[in-house]
């Protein structure tokens, strides 16, 4: 039903017997399509790329390696009508090849837009494919603009809990947020490419710290030690600069980047990773000199950095940082699994999954609070925050130090 | 206008309160404080204004109260500013003396001063104090008054304060609109490390830290002048959300909790102790645990003081307060906030007291009026200042203009 041949999507991706991780790239939905076409630059020729979608008008203009197109007698080809369910449903049946379009790969980025419905049903169990065929699953996300609704906005909140839940990372940009970064007079058009240009850099930060041979190599171990079973939901930043201040220029963009709440998100995560790219004059100096701001800025974090050397900048400084947030240690993680071999499509069970592990600082009593309100600050809720070497003050001092009181 | 010459008014327009310090100056210029009024402030967070027409009520209120203790007519106040927008930093002005016989003129001195004054602030930034800390001559530290020495290179270190234009400017508009004129802006710390500090400890070199409802300022004197200015946005009012938050009360019971039981360490017999809650018609409605509260505060305070701390290392300023640090403002009223500082600051601690005013001690003797005071008293210096120096010399005109300019 998927495809006409016999088995296209497991000819087509025979794993590669080289000595760099094979990482294949799949967009779910409409967005998900969208950001894959968007992924042109030669350095990502060699990955392999797929579509996924429940409807399948896109597919002609993409050159991805393989289309799956998920349908349905029910909906005559008019795609999941923006109902995740519909479009889980669908996934679920055709599980088995979603798992064998990932077999063999050591690494899968996810894109998609969250909020509609193919991309929110879509994602989440496509994660759960790639976990089971074997590779570590990293989501790149864009969830809504405030405007778009209440539905889409719930819908993507519930698929980005699953995704969490299902993939070992998900990199989310909240399109919310790309406000701060475009002038008024931005095009809707524009507005949108730029949203996905920004994800874009962040699969390319990624991608070129497990591809590109660097000067600080981070090995794919690595990266899997950061990430497997974290289940954490990741922000990112993407910075450049040029000229003589650079290292100085990226640090300030950095601390000043709305998508790390102005640095905050840094203070609070928990491991970070850090991809540097520049010309041939980049200097052992500069490395030391972000990397020292980056290390005073997330002291309890795990930090990974990478950095390589592309003649192409010339004196350009590219810096990719991909922070993972703290969730509440003793939050129970909902996750919909497969249990048993079969499954009736549409239909899966909600279990609640093994607690998210205990962090290695040594399980302090802090208390916990409900993910909605990150920490109420209570009468300076509504006032400019005291921010402090990244630290907001305004928050009770007993909380951020993990004091308990019992 | 003579009659009242000698009248200086401080307003300080705090988070937690608006004060107002009436000071008569007599004919030798010392000051002696005849009116205080007060009024709870309502408008006003960490520092500065979010409700003008609460604020304006208030300032009302606490004016009037001033007014009819001192019996006299507000016309013009040196208001305080405070807010985490407000810094400070030190700058270096050089000038080469061009004169034939090197020996250098008071023309010399205002061209350094003019120099040193010209620093790169950020555009919505406006200067609210340069101070003037050294003179160099020819690389010779320590030089107060070089007027008539000789040299071929004079130079001068500056203490500039610096803050948002647009939110002082909010102050002092607020206080034109109540028909009262603003003599000058002053920031905070400066005023109250005026009231507290005698000039030996100026000499010897003080911290001194006003812990107020919302900022906490601190300035640092050394050699006389003033060497480090800063403001943090935590004061009184973090304490009580902290205890708010942590006991689960409500604000306006976490401020009375705060101020019957709080302590700056936990203290021995607070230990498993517990409060009853009670409403209105005596019926307990919660117990509260003695030992979190002071837990709770003292984990603020420390950290708060930790903060200065670490910015005195930084600036490399530990080794040079030698009279030690003196506190002051309403947070300075918490049980054991001076053990609290040594153990800190490893140094001497002592509450401050405004020095060197009189009149109407018992009220003046309390923490919280420290800033309001110096206000005062910055006023009474510069009136002392403008009498040294007649108007009607170049030098005179030119800061006369200078101050007229400043105003608007």
């Amino acid at each position: 039903m998927a495809t006409d041949n016999e088995n296209p999507v497991a000819d087509a991706l025979i794993p590669e017997t080289s000595g760099a991780p094979l990482v294949k790239i799949f967009g779910a939905g409409n967005a998900g399509a969208k950001l894959l076409g968007a992924l042109t630059t030669p350095e990502f020729a060699a990955a392999q790329s797929a579509i996924i979608d429940t409807d399948a008008s896109g597919f002609a203009a993409s050159n991805a390696t393989v289309k799956i197109h998920l349908e349905n007698k029910l909906l005559r080809g008019l795609g999941s009508g923006g109902d995740p369910e519909r479009a889980k449903a669908m996934a679920e049946e055709q599980f088995s090849t979603l798992k064998s379009a990932c077999e063999g790969a050591s690494v899968v980025f996810i894109l998609a837009g969250l909020g509609g419905g193919a991309g929110s049903g879509i994602s989440p169990i496509l994660a759960r494919a790639a976990r089971e065929a074997g590779a570590l699953v990293l989501a790149f996300v864009t969830l809504p603009f405030d405007c778009e609704g209440n539905r889409r906005e719930a819908q993507a909140q519930t698929a980005l809990e699953q995704l969490k839940a299902a993939a070992d990372g998900v990199v989310c940009l909240p399109s919310q947020k790309i406000f701060k970064l475009i002038d008024e007079n931005t095009s809707l058009v524009e507005t949108f490419s730029f949203s996905g240009g920004f994800l874009i850099e962040g699969v390319r930060g990624v991608w070129q710290l497990l591809t590109r041979p660097g000067l600080i190599q981070v090995h794919f171990a690595d990266l899997c030690g950061l990430l497997r079973d974290r289940h954490a939901e990741n922000v990112f930043a993407f910075v450049e600069a040029t000229g003589a201040g650079r290292s100085r220029e990226v640090v300030e963009k950095i601390l000043a980047h709305p998508l790390l709440d102005e640095g905050r998100a840094l203070a609070d995560s928990e491991a970070v990773l850090v991809s540097l790219l520049a010309g041939k004059d980049l200097t052992m100096a500069e490395v030391n000199r972000v990397m020292e701001q980056v290390k005073r800025q997330c002291s309890h974090a795990q930090i990974i950095m990478g950095a390589a050397v592309d003649a192409d900048l010339k004196s350009k400084l590219c810096v990719t940082i991909i922070a993972a947030r703290q969730t509440p240690a003793s939050m129970p993680v909902r996750v919909e699994a497969r249990t048993g071999t079969s499954n009736p499509a549409g239909k899966s069970d909600i279990v609640i999954a093994r607690p998210s592990r205990v962090r290695r600082t040594g399980a302090k009593a802090v208390q916990t609070q409900l993910p909605l309100t990150i920490v109420s600050k209570g009468r300076f809720d509504k006032s400019e925050p005291t921010l402090h070497h990244g630290e907001d003050l305004d928050v009770p001092t007993f909380i951020r130090r993990g004091i308990p009181l019992n | 206008m003579f009659e009242d010459s000698n009248i200086v008014v401080g307003l300080e327009i705090g988070t937690s309160k608006i004060c107002v310090v009436v000071g008569e100056q007599n004919a030798e210029g010392a000051l002696n404080i005849i009116g205080l009024g007060q009024a709870r402030s309502r408008g006003v967070r960490k520092g500065e204004i979010i409700n003008p027409e609460q604020v304006e009520e208030d300032l009302r209120a606490a004016v009037f109260e001033a007014e009819q203790m001192a019996d006299v007519e507000i016309r013009s106040v040196y208001l305080g500013v405070s807010g985490s927008h407000i810094r400070g930093f030190n700058n270096r002005g050089m000038h080469t003396v061009v004169s034939a016989e090197r020996e250098i003129s008071d023309d010399d001195v205002q061209d350094v001063i003019k120099n040193a004054k010209a620093i790169n602030l950020p555009a919505e930034n406006t200067v609210v104090h340069a101070v003037r800390q050294h003179f160099f001559v020819d690389g010779h530290d320590g030089v107060t008054n070089p007027v008539g020495m000789l040299g071929a290179r004079l130079e001068l270190d500056m203490h500039v304060v610096h803050g948002n234009a647009n939110r002082l400017q909010n102050a002092i508009r607020l206080v034109r609109g109540t028909q009262l004129e603003v003599d000058e802006i002053v920031f905070n710390g400066v005023a109250s490390s005026l009231a507290l500090l005698s000039g030996d400890q100026k000499e010897l070199g003080a911290l001194v830290i006003d812990i107020g409802g919302g900022t906490t300022e601190y300035v640092v004197y050394s050699d006389g002048a003033i060497r480090h200015t800063g403001v943090l946005a935590v004061g009184g009012d973090h304490v009580s959300n902290d205890l708010a938050y942590g006991l689960k009360v409500p604000l306006s019971r976490a401020e009375k909790l705060k101020i019957e039981h709080g302590a700056a360490q936990v203290t021995e017999e607070a230990r498993g102790q517990t409060i009853s809650i009670t409403n209105e018609l005596g019926l307990e409605l919660k117990r509260i645990n003695v030992e979190h509260l002071q837990r709770i505060m003292s984990v603020r305070l420390e950290e708060l003081f930790r903060l200065i701390a670490q910015e005195m290392e930084q600036a490399g300023l530990t080794d040079y307060l030698r009279a030690g640090v003196f506190l002051c403002g309403g947070g300075s009223r918490v049980p054991g906030i001076v053990k609290l500082a040594e153990t800190v600051f490893q140094m001497n601690v002592t509450l401050g007291h405004p020095g060197a005013v009189s009149g109407l001690t018992n009220t003046l003797e309390q923490p919280e009026f420290c800033a309001a005071i110096g206000l005062a008293k910055y006023g009474s210096l510069k009136n002392r200042q403008r009498t040294a120096r007649p108007l009607f010399t170049p030098g005179g005109l030119k800061q006369a203009f200078g101050r007229f300019l400043h105003r608007s």
